[in-house]
């Protein structure tokens, strides 16, 4: 899909720090937890952009800002052209009807006291408008239809249904306020591997069905690369680097994402002796105290005085096409995911 | 070998004809409310000195249960293992007298798992963990053990081993964790080590720093290493054989470069053909249909039957034994011809 089109989703330097406390009676706040630091990006309609980067750099709490979930501590989510960072009411609600989500894990994130058509249907109860009281087993049914599952099965509870299938109601739930984004919080991951390409293939199908535009948060970088038209490499609450997926994964030019790429186990044994891998020392520091600086010096081969007094900008480089925050980034060409 | 008297475990050193760990006709079975369910049904596999090999299979294929048989830390019951043995040098643990697995079990094939936070005991310090292993095991003083502590975790490089031994788990990260639970498990220098889902839980960049530190320490000390696993990348980077398992049986095994080049049962073949390919992007992912089986109310005949697109008459019927593909591989499918073939395109 082309990214061409005006952008549906425009995110504008977010923040969203979240507190530390210490003390019982007067709480003092001690210093925060800087999980998203002024990430910035467009989402075009009918496009997917894959987050990718290792846990704790801030990829869920991203999710959670967009979907309103959370409150960002500053900066800006529009929707359509609409600020939904401060939005409440009737105002938030009617926003939120066209950004929905997928969650990773289909155990945990369906009400087991809730038949499936119970659940599907709930966001009918919130926006009633979308559809009259009537017609409502017929849509949820028509969605069951579209996730692949049996329109018979709208009286059946969760546990009835294997780990692939719940997830697909799940994404039948995320469809059923026909919303234009969906956030997909690693869809696959909790999956089994013969499930997975399952669906990745019904994502991909909705998403040309009904001209959906997706975030696809994910470590799995083989899969973000099949679905994404543009990746974004997250570390310690900043995107490092985005562009297109070739752009991303043929010519990295951010020291962590030619590492984080070439840790990826390749599916093929064949030459494994010589491939060139980057093993990376030691942890992501604590997003509580983030290195001065550029925020991946401490554990960077590349590392010079002015990353640790001059944050790199998020910024198209001499010699790379597409934009990324290091002082010397060059493209080069790590692994084939 | 078929001895009446009680089975002597043999010494360390005692010079190995045949392989080091050979799994044989394993069964393993679990009465539960529902029904019996068969788990692990007549699996085979061996394992000499210095080899990975890989088993690969999903949830429910009976990989995990086989480690567990062979550690012997199966609840039994509701376990069962009703045919099989496991020959460890020759000797078959399953008839050992639980004293002598006991020497076995942590000193000479040891395991680790796949959560190490929950593997290990929130109450106490990792030190003394990792020391319990040689004051139980070798009669060691506290303040012995303690410094072998040290040396093992620095040994699987935890930076400042001296200051950390005294931390608590929740103090570590998860690759960190994880290291403890190998310093655990390489303490009394196993000649077997089978590693459960070591990675699962950990980002790809401390995924690759712990699959290295397991190969050195493979290097060093010259270990089988059993790498279970569902992940086909790491597979293929570190294994020299694999051992694919469906269903409670293995379905294929061969040398790790045979099978990617050309898998020789529809299952394997489906795995990797539904890794997404840089050249196929913008095209549906192969899928396996259907989903695994259910393992109370398992398929007649082949397993794989119903998800099989080489699916005949006799498969639904014959249960297919593991044909010889070669020399070192072997594939359980009736058509393996069939889909050999198309694998070499």
């Amino acid at each position: 899909m082309t990214a061409a089109g005006e952008p549906i989703l425009e995110v504008r330097d977010l923040v969203k720090h979240f507190p530390l406390h210490q003390g019982i009676l007067l709480k003092k706040q001690v210093g925060a937890i800087k999980a998203v630091d002024g990430v910035s990006f467009d989402l075009r309609r009918g496009e997917t952009l894959g987050i990718v980067g290792e846990s704790g750099c801030g990829k869920s709490t991203l999710a959670k800002v967009l979907m309103a979930l959370e409150r960002p501590t500053s900066g800006s989510v529009k929707i359509n052209g609409r600020e939904i960072a401060n939005a409440r009411g009737a105002e938030l609600k009617k926003v939120r009807r066209n950004i929905q989500m997928v969650m990773q894990d289909p155990y945990t994130s369906l009400n087991p006291r809730m038949t499936v058509g119970d659940i599907i249907g709930e966001p009918y109860e919130i926006h009633p408008e979308v559809a009259p009281k009537g017609d409502r087993r017929r849509r949820v049914q028509e969605l069951l239809e579209v996730v692949g599952l049996n329109p018979e099965h709208v009286n059946r509870y969760p546990h009835q249904f294997s780990g692939g299938q719940r997830q697909r109601i799940g994404i039948a739930r995320g469809l059923a306020l026909q919303p234009e984004i969906i956030v997909c919080d690693e869809p696959v991951s909790a999956l089994d591997v013969s499930i997975q390409a399952q669906v990745v293939n019904l994502l991909e199908r909705l998403q040309r069905e009904f001209g959906l535009a997706y975030i696809f948060i994910a470590h799995d970088l083989s899969v973000v690369r099949h679905i994404s038209d543009r990746v974004g490499v997250m570390y310690l609450g900043k995107m490092v680097e985005i562009g297109t997926d070739v752009e991303i994964y043929d010519r990295p030019a951010h020291p962590y994402t030619q590492a984080l790429l070439s840790a990826v186990p390749v599916p093929d044994p064949d030459g494994r002796e010589r491939r060139e891998r980057i093993v990376l020392q030691g942890d992501p520091p604590s997003p509580a105290n983030p290195p001065s600086g550029c925020r991946f010096r401490t554990r960077c081969w590349k590392a010079q005085d002015i990353c640790a007094q001059q944050e790199p900008l998020l910024q198209i480089r001499p010699g790379t096409g597409h934009a990324s925050a290091c002082h010397f980034a060059e493209t080069h060409d790590v692994v084939h995911v | 070998m078929k001895k009446t008297s009680t089975p002597v475990l043999p010494a360390r050193t005692a010079p190995g004809d045949g392989p080091l760990l050979a799994v044989d006709d394993l069964h393993v079975e679990f009465a539960t409310r529902q029904g019996v369910v068969k788990a692990v049904n007549g699996v085979s596999y061996s394992l000499n000195p210095g080899e990975t090999l890989a088993v690969l299979g999903e949830s429910g294929s009976g990989k995990s249960v086989t480690a567990q048989a062979i550690m012997g830390i199966l609840d039994m019951p509701p376990a069962r293992i009703p045919r099989g043995e496991i020959r460890f040098r020759g000797t078959d643990l399953l008839r050992l007298p639980e004293d002598q697995r006991a020497q076995v079990r942590g000193q000479r094939i040891s395991m680790i798992f796949q959560d190490a936070l929950s593997a290990l005991n929130p109450v106490f310090t990792v030190g003394w963990q990792i020391s319990e292993m040689f004051r139980v095991h070798r009669g060691m003083s506290r303040r012995d053990a303690t410094k072998k502590a040290v040396e093992l975790m620095d040994r699987v490089r935890i930076p400042a081993a001296r200051q950390r031994v005294n931390d608590y788990p929740h103090q570590f990260s998860g690759g960190m964790r994880q290291r403890i639970m190998i310093a655990m498990a390489i303490a009394l220098d196993p000649e077997v080590l089978i590693a459960d889902e070591p990675t699962t839980a950990l980002d790809v960049t401390v995924q690759a720093q712990i699959m290295e530190l397991l190969a050195e320490l493979q290097r060093e000390s010259n270990m089988g290493l059993i790498l279970i696993t569902h992940d086909l990348g790491v597979v293929a980077d570190v294994a020299d054989k694999i051992a694919v398992m469906y269903g409670g049986r293995i379905v294929e095994n061969a040398l790790v470069h045979d099978i990617y080049r050309s898998p020789a049962h529809p299952y394997t073949k489906g795995l990797l053909d539904s890794i997404p390919r840089v050249d196929l992007k913008g095209q549906e992912l192969y899928a396996i249909k259907g989903m695994p089986p259910n393992l109370l109310d398992m398929p007649q005949g082949c397993a794989f039957h119903p998800r099989c697109p080489y699916r005949q008459d006799d498969c639904v019927t014959d249960a297919p034994p593991l044909y010889e593909v070669g020399p070192t591989r072997g594939s359980a499918c009736h058509y393996w011809r069939e889909v050999f073939d198309d694998s070499r395109r």
